[in-house]
């Protein structure tokens, strides 16, 4: 299979996300056909029968996200793009808010008609400094051109855009999180339920999607939800931005169809660099257990197969491994990663990834000993299924993983010491 | 905090950034100006310098927050700095992606250019201060950095110097420019 472009359509439109460009390609016609031709009931029923699911790593079906939003009740209603992005290995919608953000915004605000809300939130990572800027000339642009703002296309119906931005804590891209960050508060999880569809934003109705989902929108109500449904499997329909990074010759950005063979995303890549072979993958950045390269080249891109390896795609960001890879410091650096940004609400997470930080700093510097290797173990055991949030759980996913296909690795480095 | 109260009310912040101040808190609803916090906090580091203890009082009293909880938001994000920084900070991307690709084996280049002895380090001449970042979601082209939140990727020595000669261009030409994130405000004029 080859790429297929539905949400990177700039790869082949120059300046997509110049509005002129962006309009002359049918942009901003679907949300002016949605407000004046389609009830918010029709436009949620178009989503769900195209079956998309969520790209922002849970996979969960959008349009029934959408359903969930309680009818009846006198509250504003919200709709909250996640542009958090801070997975290690995830570089999707950095690319679509550069050079295709208008058709995100497009299908933020089709997301917003659908459900009620008049306000829509961009929430960005703070190190989308630039990329901010750019976004919030884009809406002015917009709604100048009259395609976003009050009585739009002279109907009663109006919204506004608002670009907000985090400052570095990779916990925000969590919804609840992200929600307590975008109130003012410190960026820590909320209990679940309620879900943010009931009690969100300010404890008001809300929707939090992937700026990825969002963008397969407009085209979607463009070509019609038998036509998305046809790309893909059955379970997971459409293309998926699959993020290829570490050990290839073409690291970068492969949209495919979802189902789409490991092998040929690989070779898209330009295979595993230097002519080495590969040793592992981690299919979702951090957060992923680590497959061996015999189940990654068997394994197909899309939600249902990776679980079958028992890993998970998550947002899909795929960090090749080669031959020469030391495992137990693949592992070293996730907890590194998971330590430096758990948010510090509950002890099993906080203390934890501190714990195995300090057991893995001792094995990949050549200070530990045999003992070591087990007491990792443990630490995993003790942790598990005890964290507030899934953060906690992602943390363990490379020490275990790795310990349990790879333990050699961590044995070269305690070789020597006392056994 | 009595001590504060008898000094007049810091206001470096509204004086610097009055239209940007305003602009953030229009973005949310009527009685939910404490979500304007991290907008406000960005102006602030830029308007004092870096997050002051007067920093905060003055982005809690036009938020009409508690400077206790603004101070725990700030300590709370890694983007926001309560000690004296160069102009330009550089957060070069140490994580596993980039690391895959050689980005420890290349960070010691990264200080000599900036002209610092390690990560944590600001240079002598107080533009550069250079710092280890986690993932920036650029890492299909490590070695990379931001420098005050502006992307530079694909670095290599030669790229590094003809960067870093530009940003110092720029330092010169803007002696007294203040902006956000940093210091000496966005770069992202100066040419990849
Ligand atoms: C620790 C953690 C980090 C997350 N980071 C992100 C992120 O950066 N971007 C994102 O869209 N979703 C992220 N998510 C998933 C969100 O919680 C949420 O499921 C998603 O934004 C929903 O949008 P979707 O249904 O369109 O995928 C993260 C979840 C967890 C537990
Ligand atoms: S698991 Fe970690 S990130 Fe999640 S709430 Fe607990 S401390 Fe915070
Ligand atoms: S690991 Fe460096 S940008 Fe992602």
């Amino acid at each position: 299979m080859p790429e297929q472009h539905v949400v990177l359509r700039h790869r082949a439109i120059p300046n997509l996300d110049r509005l002129d460009v962006y309009v002359a390609h049918g942009g901003y016609a679907q949300l002016k056909r949605a407000v004046t031709e389609m009830t918010p009931a029709e436009v949620i029923d178009v989503v769900k029968a195209s079956g998309l699911r969520g790209r922002g790593g849970a996979g969960f079906p959008t349009g029934l996200k959408w359903s969930f939003v309680p009818a009846g009740i006198d509250k504003p209603r919200y709709v909250v793009v996640n542009n958090d992005e801070s997975e290690p290995g995830t570089f999707k919608d950095h690319e679509i808010t550069l050079s295709n953000p208008h058709q995100f915004i497009e299908g933020a605000v089709i997301a917003a008609y659908a459900i009620g809300a008049r306000d829509v939130y961009i929430y960005s990572r703070g190190e989308f400094w630039n990329e901010m800027a750019h976004l919030k000339a884009c809406i002015a642009e917009a709604r100048a051109a009259g395609h976003l703002g009050q009585g739009l296309h002279g109907t009663d119906y109006g919204v506004e855009v608002h670009v907000t931005p985090g400052a570095g804590a990779y916990i925000c891209g969590e919804e609840t999180a992200l929600l307590n960050s975008l109130e003012g508060e410190l960026g820590m999880p909320r209990l679940k339920p309620p879900f943010p569809a009931v009690a969100g934003l300010y404890a008001c109705p809300t929707v939090v999607n992937n700026t990825e989902t969002l963008a397969n929108v407009p085209q979607i109500l463009e070509h019609g939800p038998e036509w998305y449904k046809a790309i893909g499997t059955e379970k997971s329909p459409g293309t998926k931005i699959i993020c290829v990074s570490g050990h290839v010759e073409r690291p970068g950005n492969y949209e495919v169809p979802l189902g789409t063979p490991f092998a040929e995303v690989l070779a898209m890549a330009g295979g595993v660099w230097k002519g080495r072979s590969m040793k592992a993958l981690l299919p979702a950045g951090a957060s992923a257990p680590v497959l061996t390269a015999d189940v990654a080249m068997g394994m197909n891109c899309d939600w249902e197969s990776v679980a079958a390896t028992g890993s998970i795609l998550g947002s899909a960001s795929f960090i090749v491994l080669d031959e020469t890879t030391d495992m137990a410091w693949v592992a070293y650096k996730t907890v590194r990663f998971f330590q430096h940004e758990s948010c510090g609400k509950c002890s099993p997470c906080r203390e934890g990834t501190f714990w195995m930080k300090r057991v893995l700093t001792r094995i990949v510097t050549g200070q530990g000993e045999a003992a070591d290797i087990p007491l990792l173990g443990d630490v995993v055991r003790q942790i598990d299924s005890k964290c507030f949030c899934p953060l906690g759980e992602f943390a363990l996913s490379a020490p275990r993983s790795t310990l349990a296909q790879f333990e050699a690795d961590y044995r070269g480095h305690v070789a020597g010491a006392a056994h | 905090m009595a001590e504060s109260a008898a000094l007049p009310a810091a206001d470096r912040l509204q004086r610097a950034f009055a239209a940007d101040v305003a602009a953030a808190i229009a973005k949310y609803p009527d009685d939910r100006q404490a979500s304007a916090v991290l907008d406000l906090l960005y102006l602030a580091q830029a308007a004092y310098g870096r997050v002051t203890t007067e920093a905060i009082e003055e982005v809690a009293s036009l938020l009409e927050m508690d400077a206790t909880q603004v101070r725990g938001v700030v300590g709370f994000y890694s983007l926001f700095k309560e000690e004296p920084h160069g102009r330009m900070v550089v957060h070069y991307c140490t994580d596993l992606p980039c690391a895959l690709r050689g980005a420890e084996v290349f960070l010691p280049e990264v200080c000599r250019a900036f002209g610092v002895a390690k990560p944590g380090e600001t240079s002598p001449d107080g533009l550069f201060s250079v710092e280890e970042a986690m993932c920036l979601a650029a890492c299909d082209r490590a070695p990379m950095m931001q420098v005050n939140l502006t992307y530079f990727h694909d670095l290599t020595p030669e790229r590094l110097d003809a960067i870093v000669t530009a940003l110092k261009a720029k330092a010169d030409a803007d002696r007294t420019a203040v902006g956000a994130p940093y210091g000496l405000g966005a770069v992202d004029d100066v040419a990849e």
